[in-house]
């Protein structure tokens, strides 16, 4: 059993590595489909890239509900870790979750099961974060939408493979709708719900 | 840092981290206020507690920071905020608006055209484009959720029907990305084509009203007219006194009390610009000249 002494520590500066890892998240979000680069590093539970770490200890707390997935959570550290150093809650009803941590892709519930929103109150919905492969090589996904100068291409190496093919529950229920942040390591990249793909190249 | 007492840039953590939420999802959704719950400022509402809480949860050490208060510089409210984030950030500050990563603007959008590493953090005091149409927040709400924007159609009829043309002359409501209308803030209709497919982030902060707003870079912003009676800036019809520039939003001096007047560019960075680089308006005089030898 792993004490709290001996859990992988957060930030060795807390302030100036949230704020460097939440713009690296906003340039994500504002710019989606641009692969952005998460500097500051912390120890992170092994099932959980240092991206995601990092993305955990910027933007959780006891506000936020965690939902996780079988491979995140089939290690009690991930949830001592996160416990420890947000204080989030972590819920088993995934509707409620402010984020939802993915690090098996190939095994993401059908987008129903998370928070869409309200008509009202689109923002009370799921943030996803997807742990995958690469963001660096293989398909080319084109992208269009608001905070892209005409089309941005992502390489990126994505579980499920289908999941341009989803997101397109987005198109039908904006505002309301499912915001993703895709990480591979230190990279970060965003897909709101007002990106749409206008080509799955391969 | 000058002031040990506080946390980087004034917010603890935890309010930060509430913030950056609402801002991510303000990225997603463009146009559509998100709930925060706003902290009380070391400022009065008003005064930019939207702005400042915006720019507080997103600058770093790195950035570079302006501030203009109707697109002056040298206003009150400009340098008080600009000194605050010196202060309590240590971060460098600029006027020259192509040199700064964060721009914090009340009722102004600078006539320099953005860039991409630009954010542009507004202030708002009433951040609801249907407020005075309908004061009941549970109506604009469902009125936004159903995206039933014919009242403010009626209000801008209303207006040419009236005076014979629209005569919303600022915070002239926009259409942001054809879903949410969402009003620009109290900035000048002048202002209004700017925020179209521009390439820097805009956010938006109302403190007292606890909302926050976003445009992403490169989104479509469409000022709401009719076919018949189309959009139009509006501009005094004078070169700037200063720089004679013919396409800048001007401010309008008066002078004296026997009708003299002049007009200026309100966008004082623009202006200064201009007048280093040799631009001569009809009252630039020589102590602008003495001025620009002081700076090499």
């Amino acid at each position: 059993m792993t004490t709290i002494a001996e859990l992988p520590p957060g930030f060795a500066d807390k302030m100036l590595s949230a704020q460097s890892t939440f713009r690296s998240v906003m340039d994500a979000m504002a710019r989606p489909g641009s692969v952005q680069r998460i500097v500051p590093t912390s120890g992170a539970p092994h099932t959980m890239v240092r991206g995601t770490a990092a993305i955990a200890l910027t933007l959780f707390d006891h506000d936020t509900p965690l939902w996780l997935d079988a491979r995140m959570s089939e290690s009690s550290d991930v949830v001592k870790w996160l416990k420890s150093h947000t204080g989030a809650p972590v819920v088993q009803d995934s509707s409620i979750a402010s984020f939802a941590l993915i690090g098996d892709g190939g095994a993401l519930p059908s987008l129903e099961r998370f928070a869409l929103g309200t008509s009202e109150y689109p923002d009370r919905s799921t943030t996803l974060i997807l742990q995958v492969d690469s963001l660096d090589a293989g398909r080319g996904f084109e992208l269009r939408g608001p905070g892209i100068d005409g089309v941005a291409t992502l390489q990126a190496s994505i579980k499920p493979f289908d999941l341009f093919d989803r997101l397109r529950v987005n198109e039908t229920l904006f505002p309301r709708g499912i915001d993703v942040v895709l990480v591979a390591d230190d990279a970060v990249a965003a897909i709101p719900r007002t990106t749409r793909v206008v080509n799955k190249g391969s | 840092m000058n002031a040990p007492a506080y946390n980087f840039a004034y917010l603890d953590e935890q309010t930060k981290r509430m913030i950056r939420r609402a801002i991510l999802k303000a990225i997603a959704i463009p146009g559509y206020q998100v709930p925060f719950a706003s902290r009380e400022m070391p400022m009065p509402y008003g005064w930019g507690t939207g702005g400042v809480q915006v720019t507080a949860a997103i600058l770093g050490p790195e950035d570079v920071l302006k501030v203009i208060d109707q697109g002056s510089d040298d206003t009150t409210n400009a340098i008080s905020i600009r000194k605050f984030f010196a202060k309590t950030a240590g971060v460098a500050t600029t006027t020259a608006t192509e040199d700064a990563t964060v721009v914090q603007t009340r009722h102004r959008i600078p006539e320099t055209e953005l860039h991409e590493n630009q954010v542009l953090v507004y202030q708002v005091p009433i951040p609801e484009p249907l407020r005075f149409l309908e004061p009941r927040e549970t109506e604009t709400r469902r009125m936004h959720a159903l995206a039933e924007y014919g009242l403010m159609h009626v209000k801008l009829y209303e207006d040419i029907a009236r005076f014979g043309h629209i005569a919303t002359a600022y915070a002239y409501p926009v259409k942001v990305n054809a879903r949410y209308v969402m009003d620009p803030s109290p900035t000048p209709k002048f202002d209004n084509p700017k925020m179209d497919n521009c390439p820097a982030l805009q956010l938006f902060g109302a403190g007292r009203e606890k909302r926050i707003y976003a445009i992403p870079p490169y989104t479509q912003v469409v000022s709401l007219d009719f076919e018949d009676h189309p959009f139009e800036p509006y501009r005094f019809d004078a070169p700037c006194a200063l720089c004679a520039a013919e396409n800048s939003y001007l401010d309008e001096i008066v002078t004296d009390d026997k009708g003299g007047r002049m007009f200026v560019c309100s966008d004082t960075d623009y202006c200064e610009g201009r007048q280093a680089a040799g631009h001569h308006g009809s009252l630039s005089a020589a102590p602008y000249k003495e001025k620009a030898g002081s700076h090499g």
